[in-house]
């Protein structure tokens, strides 16, 4: 196909403002799907995605639309993949921008809309869900064309549900979003925006060739990693894989790269061919580091092995998730994972819970810090437990926050982000409603639960976007727990001096609660390196015995007393102190829950 | 065929004329009528298992259900149909306690009663649903000591909801100003399903923590009392008041030390060599099997030699007595029993094959905690 009857396009929208319906109509309305074979939000393939109604992997569709070939790059919506994001927007010329008639501009919509615009594509503002009783599409359409500059009469309003005015969404497509112009005849280039792992064929690119074309069977090489392979199959997605000889300048598709280990493949790297090699990457690889940390611990410690599998089966699709072995007294083995973000966390939690039917412990999730030691060492630390006790300086990663809110919670997205020692930066009016507020925060405050604070001090409305923002020095604690004495590695934690003594208390205090006594007095403390900031004590059982014993009762009693037996065996030894599994968990889900 | 080796024997009588509300024994309330053809296949039962028992008898035991609230006849019948032993022990609840009684019971050849006194405050034998006022268990202990009853036990229960300290305090004096020979005192327990548990155990959970040092304070005061605490929950007058006199609950020992007994009744249970066995607790079901010359429908249970050591180990350490540790060596965690001796809760003494193991006194406090600990 020529170049010049190419689009390239992807869909930017927030959470439930109708991206897959749309994407759905588009499919039926260019007959690449039969009615009989239609099912809702097609391109949505993973369950988990389809119940939590986000996207994780992107994914390129084809359609034909008046003699032109349509690209529809699917771009994963939220916060933690920002770099798949922008490698999608990267591969593409222009993008729909889709707001519902109804909720008006969010968050997320409007850092993927920067995004957009600084990738310099030509931005086709549309508004949806205009048959909703409760929606004002004038209102949204206003919105739309003072964020992008233009016309409110550019904006498009439509139905995706109805079906209402999308023809006219793929118009304009033709009309208004630049054909692509790369080089058909240089040394082939191709993004690779996106990977998935098949079990029989291995990994798969998708790819957006910007100069040249590829062949099947071509020996190819990434530039960045400098894989080699040879393309043992070039196709597109209608929305099935189709297979094609070639894949041109200008055009999407997939490459069966044969590559058994996904790490080998990387998202934003360039694909060039080994005989006829560019000389220079596109622009814009970067290695994407997890941000956030935590411990994933079998509650059952015989499953250590099925997690370890279960990881490894996830990394296949997954090249961002990292982690390697964690040993945990209290915890026994399991593993350090790091995640992109929050919800990268949830999700691999989730798939491994439900596609592994695996019983998972999940330590409170911690920041990657950068550690300057008294003997002059830089450490990355990942993990409470190994944060070094000499320390010069500790570095925390730093978070620019965006916050949309109606107006009357100004007050109450301020006060959360004055207690999670936040910077305030700017506000600014959306609209007469709408306000757009932007702080600094040290991530590892918005790591624990700012979210749902967020969400339940504004009753929902607050939407919340973030970019990293660099390292900061920051006057930073390790609180210790200890048990008689006795260091409970996994319960170490990293806070702000100032508050180190609340949370430690609380911790404590948590713990006498859940522990239960023992037959000796046990104290539990919180201490910053040797000095104690918090103690509780659990009281030493006066009495437990079973009273009667006769030969009616012996079976009986031998029982109950082998079950005793085998519920200490089942508990964590803490010295001499039996802490159930439960106890751990409540205080760990503590941090997830009230602070 | 075992034959002719076993000591000990246990008759389950199971009628009471009102099943209390904290019980779950084997008991069947009134039923008058169905005593004659309980005794008749009970001692059928006994003809058809006597084989086991040795020549003479240590101890019989007649428990229930209320053994005394049967017809009086039936009671003399069967009590004169069973072999004398050294130890004859019959419960009783202080209300079927009259002067026939106590004559019935001596002249069947009773040596021991034991008395179901519980409490002496009329509000907390109210809560027990217990039928007799104190006076009626003071009255009730006289009649037998008139009957020349020289060992008497009375059975005593703490933590009974609304009980405080020093309703407690009363309890044991009444207690200790009768003088009895022995002392059974027991924690009450709100045991699942129990009517008791559905009225009170809200409340028990809420008293928890109030009443848990009332165990130590009646260890503490029929210690000083001159009682020897040599079990968990019992007590007997020390050798100094005792007249030289063991006057330990002989056929409870025999369970503690892991001896054979055979038990004949209505859901009673017997462990001879190895084999622990319950009859049927179904009263229509026991009685036509017997009827029909049968033994009644059993459950039977194999105790392999690492259950014995176990069990062995659980009894024993209910006594103030050293056990001796090698034959019970396979069931001890020795990790856990050094643990439990740096705690101060074991006393280990001896070496090599003498050792031995007693709990020291805060160690029988936890006695529970502390045997399900020790267990390997």
């Amino acid at each position: 196909m020529p170049q010049d009857r190419i689009r390239n396009f992807s869909i930017v929208a927030h959470i439930d403002h109708g991206k897959s319906t749309l994407a759905d109509r588009v499919l039926e309305l260019t007959e690449t799907v039969s009615g009989r074979q239609m099912r809702d939000q097609l391109l949505d393939s993973m369950d988990l995605e389809r119940e939590r109604g986000i996207t994780i992997k992107a994914q390129a569709v084809r359609v034909a639309w008046k003699g032109h070939q349509l690209n529809l790059i699917d771009t994963p919506g939220h916060v933690d993949f920002t770099y798949e994001v922008s490698r999608a927007l990267q591969a593409c010329e222009g993008a729909l921008l889709l707001v519902d008639a109804a909720q008006g501009l969010e968050a997320q919509t409007l850092a993927n809309a920067y995004l957009a615009i600084e990738n310099d594509l030509e931005i086709v503002p549309v508004v949806n869900k205009i048959d909703l009783p409760q929606a004002s599409p004038d209102e949204a359409a206003g919105d739309l064309s003072e964020l992008i500059g233009g016309s409110p009469e550019d904006v498009l309003r439509i139905s995706a549900k109805t079906g209402d005015g999308v023809d006219a969404v793929l118009d304009a497509i033709v009309e208004r979003i630049p054909p692509p112009a790369g080089v058909p005849n240089a040394p082939p280039r191709a993004l690779i925006f996106d990977s998935s792992y098949d079990q029989y064929r291995g990994v798969v690119a998708f790819v957006r060739v910007v100069d040249g074309s590829f062949s099947t069977r071509e020996p190819l090489r990434t530039m960045a990693l400098d894989t080699r392979f040879e393309a043992e199959e070039l196709g597109f997605f209608s929305p099935t894989m189709s297979p094609t000889p070639t894949l041109q300048a200008g055009e999407v598709g997939y490459v069966i790269t044969g590559l058994k280990d996904v790490s080998k493949l990387r998202v934003g790297d360039t694909l060039t061919s080994e005989s006829r090699s560019a000389s220079e990457p596109l622009p814009g690889y970067k290695d994407v580091k997890p941000m956030v940390f935590a411990g994933l611990f079998p509650t059952d410690s015989d499953d250590y092995p099925e997690l370890r599998d279960a990881l490894e089966k996830l990394k296949l699709n997954d090249a961002s998730l990292v982690y390697e072995p964690e040993t945990s007294q209290a915890l026994g083995f399991g593993f350090r994972c790091g995640f992109l973000g929050l919800l990268h966390m949830e999700i691999v939690r989730e798939r491994l819970e439900r596609e592994f039917d695996l019983d998972l412990l999940v330590t409170a999730p911690t920041v990657a810090y950068r550690v300057l030691t008294k003997d002059g060492a830089e450490v990355e630390v990942h993990n409470p437990a190994e944060m070094p006790s000499e320390i010069e300086r500790i570095e925390e990663p730093y978070i620019k926050a965006s916050v949309i809110v109606p107006r009357e919670y100004v007050g109450a997205v301020m006060e959360l982000c004055n207690d999670r020692r936040g910077a305030f930066d700017h506000m600014e009016y959306l609209s007469e409603q709408r306000v757009l507020l932007l702080y600094e925060l040290p991530l590892a405050e918005v790591v624990i639960d700012f979210y749902d604070q967020l969400k339940s001090r504004t009753r929902g409305y607050a939407s919340f976007d973030y970019d990293l923002a660099g390292f900061r020095e920051g006057e930073l604690v390790r609180v210790d727990v200890l048990i008689a004495g006795e260091t409970v590695d996994a319960l170490s934690l990293i806070a702000h001096r100032a508050n180190a003594y609340p949370r430690g208390k609380q911790l404590v205090e948590r713990l006498r609660e859940e522990i239960p006594r023992q037959m000796f007095d046990v104290a539990v403390q919180a201490a910053i390196g040797s000095r104690v900031i918090a103690r509780e004590t659990i009281k030493a059982k006066r009495k437990d015995v079973l009273a009667k014993c006769y030969g009616g009762d012996i079976t009986r009693k031998r029982k109950l007393l082998e079950r005793q037996k085998a519920g200490k065996k089942r508990m964590k030894q803490v010295g001499a102190v039996e802490v159930p599994q439960e106890a751990f968990l409540a205080v760990l889900n503590l941090d997830g829950g009230k602070r | 065929m075992i034959e002719r080796t076993v000591r000990h024997l246990y008759v389950h009588l199971p009628f009471c004329a009102h099943r209390c509300g904290y019980c779950d024994f084997v008991t069947i309330s009134g039923r008058a009528r169905d005593h004659s053809p309980y005794i008749h296949a009970l001692l059928r039962e006994f003809e058809l298992e006597r084989h086991v028992l040795a020549p003479e008898l240590e101890t019989v035991f007649l428990g229930g259900g209320t053994p005394t609230f049967t017809e009086p006849s039936e009671l003399g019948r069967l009590l004169h149909a069973l072999p004398p032993a050294a130890e004859v022990t019959v419960e009783a609840n202080p209300e079927t306690v009259t002067p026939e009684l106590a004559l019935l019971l001596r002249r069947g050849g009773v040596t021991r009663v034991s008395l179901g006194a519980q409490s002496f405050q009329p509000k907390l034998l109210e809560v027990l649903e217990r039928r007799a006022g104190p006076d009626a268990v003071r009255r009730a202990f006289y009649h037998l000591r008139d009957a020349s009853f020289d060992n008497i036990s009375l059975d005593l229960l703490y933590g009974i909801p609304g009980q405080s300290a020093s309703d407690l305090d009363r309890d044991l004096s009444e207690v200790l100003a009768l003088e009895p020979e022995h002392l059974s005192c027991y924690e009450l327990e709100a045991k699942p399903g129990t009517r008791f548990t559905y009225a009170h155990g809200a409340e028990l959970t809420h008293q928890a923590e109030a009443m848990e040092t009332y165990f130590e304070r009646v260890v503490e005061t029929l210690t000083a009392a001159g009682y020897r605490w040599y079990e968990t929950a019992n007590f007997c007058l020390g050798p100094h008041r005792a007249a030289g006199r063991d006057l330990r609950a002989r056929h409870n020992l025999g369970y503690w030390l892991g001896r054979d007994y055979l038990g004949i009744g209505l859901g009673a249970v017997s462990t001879i060599e190895g084999v622990r066995r319950r009859n049927t607790p179904r009263l229509a079901v026991y009685v036509t099997a017997l009827e029909g010359g049968s033994p009644p429908a059993r459950e039977v249970e194999t105790l392999d030699r690492e259950v014995r050591s176990r069990e062995r180990l659980m009894l024993r350490l209910r006594l103030d007595e050293p056990l001796l540790l090698e034959p019970v060596e396979s069931a001890v965690d020795h990790e856990a029993l050094g643990r439990l001796v740096g705690l101060g809760l074991v006393r280990r003494e001896g070496s090599g094959g003498r050792t031995a193991l007693t709990l020291t006194p805060r160690g029988r406090l936890l006695g529970g905690g502390v045997t399900a600990e020790l267990l390997a």
